[in-house]
């Protein structure tokens, strides 16, 4: 067999590997990046939806919504600052990326938490509108 | 793009679209790793030898509502936590159920833990600010987050 169809089978097979070793939702993105996920999936949850908004973020962020916590609870009412887990006191690392560049970068991670908090924050899943939001307000924070 | 990179991008491709890939063991460290990671988050990623593998399991089964709060993991994170709390807990004693036999799922609600923390219920000293919570073992056990919890690393503070 000719040297450079070796070669060329051998590339494909190491990207083969390279692909398997790191599942889609691992792969390292930027926050920017998980905004416009978010902004593609908001478009399919309301056709009317007309952008994302800091401000609306913020309030969101900040809101009981009529239950006793708020994402700010735990995540500190300045979320540049460090804060910590209301029951445990566990510390929990600033949450804006301006004050903790590993926020975000990971696709799983923050839907695992969008998940877990949600729930117990609204007790409902979030919207791909309300995520959005709160990464435009988190990503205008500076440090 | 080089005829190469392209070859090697194809690979990727047809690698992400294929069939996931087949169920292979963990790699050693793995569940350590995940309890570490999913458990240690929120809260000290408590020794599995403080709790008998009953218990264990019982609080796995109720993740989503996991004293009060949603603690979910995926479904492959979740046996690698299982592998680990298994493989450390400890033997099971007649007082770690219930009068009714379920198993007692809270750390602080065995009896060794009443037992051993007594005056600290009775003046109240989990409610100070510089403790806050049971929970938090960190706050006296100065070396809670290596495991360890004897005496010559407790200060209690004010």
């Amino acid at each position: 067999m000719h040297t450079r169809t070796l070669l060329l089978l051998l590339l494909l097979l190491l990207g083969l590997i390279a692909g398997l070793a790191t599942p889609a939702a691992a792969r390292a993105q930027t926050p920017a990046d998980q905004l416009r996920q978010y902004e593609a999936a908001a478009r399919t949850e309301d056709p009317a939806w007309a952008g994302f908004s800091a401000a609306r973020g913020e309030r969101f962020f900040q809101a009981t919504h009529g239950g006793d916590w708020s994402c700010a609870t735990c995540h500190q009412r300045t979320p540049t600052a460090a804060g910590s887990h209301v029951v445990t006191r566990k510390p929990i690392q600033p949450l804006a990326p301006a004050a903790n560049p590993q926020r975000f970068t990971r696709p799983d991670k923050t839907e695992k938490w969008f998940t877990r908090n949600c729930n117990d924050v609204l007790r409902r899943p979030c919207t791909a509108g309300e995520k959005g939001d709160v990464l435009a307000y988190l990503l205008a924070l500076e440090r | 793009m080089s005829r190469m990179r392209i070859v090697a991008s194809i690979g990727v491709a047809l690698a992400s679209v294929g069939p996931a890939a087949a169920a292979e063991p963990p790699p050693p460290g793995a569940p350590a790793a995940a309890y570490a990671e999913e458990c240690g988050s929120c809260h000290l990623a408590y020794p599995a030898r403080l709790l008998p593998r009953a218990s264990w399991d019982a609080v796995l089964d109720g993740l989503a509502r996991h004293f009060g709060q949603d603690a979910s993991v995926d479904a492959a994170t979740l046996p690698l936590l299982r592998a680990h709390l298994d493989a450390g807990a400890r033997q099971p004693r007649a007082s770690d159920v219930r009068p009714d036999g379920s198993p007692i799922l809270r750390i602080t609600e065995l009896p060794w833990f009443r037992h051993e923390h007594g005056r600290f219920d009775r003046d109240d000293a989990w409610q100070r600010p510089s403790i806050g919570s049971a929970a938090n073992c960190g706050a006296c056990h100065r070396e809670a987050d290596q495991g360890k919890f004897g005496e010559h690393g407790i200060r209690v503070p004010k």
